[in-house]
């Protein structure tokens, strides 16, 4: 047993932190937000350091990474509140990694890997789908079938989610599209073990930046003649937010985990739900706290602190909230 | 990063798990209280094995276990079901004779800790010293190669089976700073001038004590490190004893038989089941903490920091979270023997948030030397 990370995983972590910190401040994001909703520079430099070659398999021009290999970018990610849609593209990716053709993954995955193709999956034929705006194919799943289809094809209307992601509604018919797989049932559920398990790390990169900057504003805001954080009341609340996060850590690491090792489905399912389920709790108590413990500035658009709340009231529901997962974790 | 035990520490544990089995008697597990007679049972036969006190230096009978394989033992003996080893001499006085006592104190006490010959008690709480300990009043003067003590402690555990007792006593009253007056003293409990009073908690069991001292004698070579360094005794034992509060391995086999007792509450009540759920996994992550705490201090060779405090919280809040959905499996208004036994042990585990540093003293803690408030 250990929880380091591997040589390489240390070094995509630290490439990707100082990339943030020096390209992907707040200003920096809020630039892009403002503009298209994400940027194209920002992506050929995730392309760059690796980030889309990273989970595909090294048959097509990959790295053959799993959960753990990106645990740390997403954290990262999270941290900085990222809003370039990288997430759809893998989890769109492993979908046609595991239930593709070889002519198809050989279509796809390497234009995948080097950065050139994004993609977004839809879970539905009418669904709202992060990252589609920005797609140039989607996946689509239709009862247990899954298509493949030029995103130039499908009627969308694009708009910003309530944390700034670039969305869009689709309306699609099945008639257009190229057949992926019929049956897929058992690929989509490890791709969205996947895609949760990378939601979750996503989740304690953002919440450790809304413990971080609560523990900062606790130190720095003045009331009665002294920092808000010599109050007890504050300071409980406060530890109690940093507990939150390392359980939900910790939950993070089992689910990346049981995703790259599990060979039983079961076991794998039942570490995300679990893992989802306590993320989701620790999500909406961080995020609320963090807002609350800043007042009236933690309500200000002004202020990284209210779009980290945004995020983590997406991200903890996002791929099943704590009430679904606590049934497929029951039922298992 | 891999969360699965090497093909060594499986090895181990199934070493450690089938001699418990074995070795365990079946009339020592999951009892609710023990006498003085089954704790030291059980102690005994760890002791023959080699086991009782892993973490000891090897010399003094410790068993050269790293920090992982000691953890795998903890669980594995919480798991068993058997009688918690009692930690004052094994894991409060031992370490503290270990870093801060004389060769002969080492000799003299060690051995008869190990072997169980010595049943050890804590004497640190009083009436008006309990969250803010360093206000201690029960007071030592050194009066020539003796000391006389006076002065009450409470909530002693177990201090009716006990044969010594270690102490923070005031020796000096007029220094400035408080904690430089106190010292760690250890106390026969035979010694005259000692009276023990039981007190009787909600769930109608003895297990915690009042203990007076009228002009009690101590010689002057049971002091503990220096005179007046008492407190940095006491801090070092807190930081020792940290690690060990979660509780992991007891919760686990306490969770497995809630699962079989509540099994028709699982089925027919999803109110019942989500909060099992979420009490499960609450434990699943505090497990996950606890390793990686382990294994950040296996890599930078450092004690645990402040933050380990959180396993004390989520420990015990786990604790009380099964024994409340334990007791809500059953007729408020029982008088059988099994659902009054559920309904104490719920009475009982509310100690465990207010015990060892109640979780607000945690709180406070991790507040001030890991965040820095």
């Amino acid at each position: 047993m250990n929880f380091d990370y591997s040589e390489e995983q240390q070094l995509l972590a630290d490439s990707v932190r100082r990339f943030l910190q020096n390209k992907y401040q707040f200003e920096d994001r809020k630039k892009i937000i403002s503009g298209a909703g994400w940027s194209e520079e920002v992506w050929a430099q995730f392309a760059e350091m690796g980030l889309t070659a990273l989970p595909v398999s090294p048959d097509y021009g990959g790295f053959g990474g799993g959960a753990v290999d990106l645990m740390s970018v997403m954290e990262a990610f999270g941290e900085a509140l990222v809003v370039e849609p990288l997430l759809p593209t893998l989890v769109a990716a492993r979908l046609v990694g595991r239930a593709g053709t070889s002519t198809q993954k050989k279509a796809l995955l390497p234009a995948v890997a080097d950065g050139r193709l994004r993609m977004a999956f839809a879970e539905s034929p009418k669904a709202n789908v992060v990252g589609a705006p920005a797609a140039h194919k989607l996946i689509v799943l239709a009862e247990e079938n899954l298509f493949i289809v030029d995103a130039a094809e499908v009627p969308m209307q694009p708009y910003r989610t309530i944390d700034n992601m670039l969305a869009a509604r689709i309306d699609f018919s099945p008639s257009k599209a190229d057949l992926l797989a019929k049956g897929a049932g058992a690929a989509v559920e490890e791709a969205l073990d996947f895609a949760t398990a990378l939601v979750c790390a996503e989740a304690v990169g953002a919440m450790k930046f809304a413990c971080d900057t609560t523990l900062e504003y606790l130190k720095t805001r003045k009331q009665f003649g002294v920092p808000i954080g010599t109050f007890q009341a504050l300071q409980h609340r406060i530890v109690d937010m940093f507990i939150s996060h390392e359980q939900a850590k910790s939950m993070a690491c089992l689910a990346c985990s049981r995703v790259d090792s599990s060979a039983n489905p079961d076991e794998r399912a039942r570490a995300v739900s679990a893992a989802k389920i306590r993320i989701a709790d620790a999500a909406r108590h961080v995020s609320q706290e963090a807002v609350q413990l800043h007042g009236g500035m933690g309500m200000s658009e002004e202020l990284k602190v209210s779009h980290s709340f945004r995020r983590l009231t997406v991200l903890a529901r996002q791929f099943g909230d704590a009430d679904h997962h606590l049934q497929r974790f029951a039922s298992l | 990063m891999d969360l699965n035990y090497s093909p060594e520490e499986l090895a181990f544990r199934d070493e450690v798990r089938a001699w418990l089995t074995k070795n365990l008697p079946a009339e020592l597990k999951d009892k609710g209280h023990y006498s003085k007679e089954e704790l030291l049972r059980w102690h005994r036969i760890l002791a023959k094995k080699g086991w009782v006190a892993p973490a000891w230096p090897k010399e003094w009978g410790g068993t050269g276990w790293n920090v992982v394989q000691r953890y795998i033992f903890e669980e594995e003996l919480g798991y068993a079901g058997g009688p918690m080893l009692i930690p004052f001499g094994l894991t409060m006085c031992a370490p503290v004779l270990l870093r801060f006592g004389t060769e002969a104190q080492k000799k003299r006490f060690l051995p008869r800790i190990y072997n169980g010959d010595d049943f050890w008690c804590q004497g640190y709480s009083e009436p008006g010293s309990g969250s803010d300990l360093a206000s201690l009043k029960t007071k030592a003067v050194r009066n020539g190669e003796r000391y006389v003590v006076n002065g009450q402690k409470i909530w002693t555990t177990l201090a009716h089976y006990a044969d010594w007792i270690f102490c923070l006593v005031r020796t000096d009253p007029t220094v400035e700073k408080r904690q430089e007056g106190i010292s760690f003293l250890l106390i026969d409990m035979k010694a005259p001038g000692i009276t023990v009073r039981p007190l009787i908690l909600m769930d109608g069991a003895h297990e915690v004590n009042e203990v007076f001292f009228d002009d009690v004698e101590v010689p002057a070579e049971n002091l503990v490190h220096d005179e007046g360094k008492g407190w940095t005794v006491a801090k070092y034992l807190l930081g020792y004893e940290r690690m060990n509060t979660g509780r992991i391995g007891e919760s686990k086999r306490q969770l497995a038989r809630l699962k079989e007792f509540a099994s028709h509450q699982i089925r027919t009540n999803s109110r019942f089941r989500d909060r099992l759920s979420r009490l499960e996994i609450e434990l699943i992550a505090l497990e996950i903490t606890n390793l990686r705490f382990l294994d950040r201090m296996r890599r930078t060779g450092q004690p645990p920091g402040a933050d380990v405090s959180m396993l004390k919280i989520k420990g015990t809040e786990i604790q009380q979270g099964l024994t409340e959905l334990a007791m809500e499996c059953i007729d408020p208004l029982a008088g059988d023997e099994k659902s009054l036994a559920l309904q104490k042990k719920y009475l009982t585990t509310r100690k465990t948030t207010i015990y060892a540093g109640s979780n607000e003293i945690q709180r406070n803690i991790i507040a001030k030397m890991t965040l820095g408030l």
